[in-house]
């Protein structure tokens, strides 16, 4: 199993290690309900190293980005990040990913350079996908293993990583990222980006940099409270947001347009993109099935996997996240149903193999 | 890894106290760890004689759902009113004190010949380790 340069912090910290995407990762520390309370009040960093990181580049590196990505890269400045999926060729998604225009400076004349972001159980499927579709001459370069990834997310977050760096962080808007120096070291990309819902910073940095990085970190958050935070919570936070997880709520199978993904499937950008035209016919025509929000008026937690019911106990769909909601208190959960059931307020049924819960379908964010 | 050596043990990772014929049942402090926080326990079988390797109820958990197997067969006279919703619902002290405050049911032992299958907590730590 492949580890982060960080496992041995983990270790120390007392975290609790589980395979994940075979990545040996820290789910918790101490408790998921208290480290999702800590992000959502104040700070916490995530140690999300087993990400993949492609860099792209060449005269015709927007072309590629075009062609495989959901969402519209031509609008992207240097310096700014995007969310999008890489769809497939019949209609469903290879992967969700971040898009990063990245600066020019080691690039050659008329060249330009982007950073894909993409999910660590994916990272082999989609170097080949990306591989497959590079007719543009661009050069791929897979930096995933040599690259740290820490995610300092919460609304005190900004504080702690400016007392790192000497640039103005609150300046930098949503979706937008600088090259700046951290702890010492030149050219970590800082963006405002993360997977919670509650603001802060993605760091991207070498494999080599990111003990001393994680350690400055931690010391100058200790005011704010900072504590680490495992995959438990960022499952939660992401979920009471209603952010999807690829191989949960979305896989290879399912459009976007089905996933609540219309706004970044940009099917009349000026250039075309594999699946484009199912996506407009799915816009145009509507889907059959859609991804839900629903609340669930029990203790019962409902679980990827379960049965959606109607009122008459008819199978309409299928959940494919569930949780706990720590800030709520209450069972929450995506999933997918018949599309005539997708209306906010529609009463179903979630049937957990020994009992059904009454549940009714809400827009996502759960937690605003 | 906490394992009273005056216990029995399963491969569900129940524990199981015996006191004249009643069985007190519990999950053991491995089983807890693994589900991590607790949020609600569901044991609807009081009253009702529950075979050996039957579900006897469900823990919920923050990540995960888990059901409760019977270590044997026995009439549930009893389910801790310190976690049952009705009353305490505090499934947390399962958290802290897996095998004192957190005991889940009590059982009437139906067949002793039973008591022989389940593990000590050496066969039960080589199981988990």
């Amino acid at each position: 199993m492949k580890s982060t340069p960080l496992k041995d912090k983990h270790v120390a910290l007392g975290a609790k290690l589980v395979d994940f995407a075979g990545f040996e990762m820290p789910v918790q520390y101490t408790s998921i309900k208290e480290e999702h309370k800590t992000v959502r009040e104040g700070v916490g960093m995530f140690d999300v190293s087993h990400m993949g990181e492609f860099i792209v580049k060449g005269k015709e590196a927007l072309n590629l980005i075009q062609l495989i990505s959901s969402n519209d890269a031509s609008k992207l400045k240097i310096g700014q990040a995007q969310y999008a999926c890489i769809p497939n060729k019949t209609g469903g998604i290879v992967d969700d990913f971040l898009v990063y225009r990245l600066p020019e400076d080691k690039c050659a004349e008329g060249e330009q350079a982007f950073m894909l972001v993409v999910n660590a159980s994916n990272i082999d499927k989609d170097w080949e996908w990306i591989s497959s579709q590079n007719s543009f001459d661009c050069s791929m370069i897979n930096i995933s293993d040599q690259t740290a990834l820490l995610a300092v997310q919460g609304p005190k977050a900004v504080a702690v990583i400016q007392k790192l760096t000497d640039q103005d962080l609150s300046g930098i808007p949503y979706y937008h990222f600088i090259k700046t120096e951290i702890a010492g070291f030149k050219n970590v990309i800082v963006s405002a980006t993360g997977y919670t819902g509650s603001g802060g910073f993605e760091l991207y940095m070498n494999n080599s940099q990111s003990e001393k990085v994680w350690d400055e970190i931690m010391k100058a958050g200790e005011t704010e409270g900072i504590k680490p935070i495992g995959l438990g919570a960022r499952d939660t936070l992401r979920l009471e947001k209603g952010f999807c997880l690829y191989g949960n709520d979305i896989d290879d199978s399912t459009s976007p347009i089905e996933a609540g993904l219309s706004w970044i499937t940009k099917v009349k950008k000026s250039t075309s993109f594999n699946s484009q035209e199912i996506f407009a016919k799915h816009k145009k025509e509507g889907v059959s099935k859609k991804l839900v929000g629903f609340l669930v008026s029990d203790r019962r937690v409902p679980r990827h996997d379960y049965k959606i019911l109607d009122a008459e106990d008819n199978e309409i769909g299928i959940v494919t996240s569930g949780t706990l909601s720590p800030s709520l208190e209450i069972p929450i959960g995506l999933g997918y149903v018949a599309s005539k059931y997708a209306e906010v307020g529609t009463k179903i049924k979630i049937d957990t193999g020994r009992k059904t819960l009454e549940a009714e379908v809400v827009k996502p964010p759960f937690v605003k | 890894m906490n394992l009273p050596e005056e216990l029995k043990y399963t491969k569900e990772h129940e524990w199981v106290r015996v006191e004249g014929n009643i069985a007190t049942i519990g999950i053991t402090d491995f089983a807890q760890g693994e589900l991590g926080e607790l949020v609600y326990i569901e044991v609807e079988t009081v009253g009702e004689v529950v075979a050996k390797d039957e579900v006897f109820g469900t823990a919920e958990a923050v990540k995960t759902t888990s059901d409760l197997f019977m270590p044997l067969t026995g009439k549930v006279i009893e389910f801790n009113s310190e976690i049952s919703e009705t009353d305490g619902d505090n499934p947390g002290i399962i958290n802290e004190d897996p095998y004192g405050k957190g005991w889940i049911v009590k059982v009437e032992i139906q067949d002793e010949t039973e008591l022989a299958e389940l593990l000590d907590n050496n066969a039960y730590l080589e199981l988990i380790a």
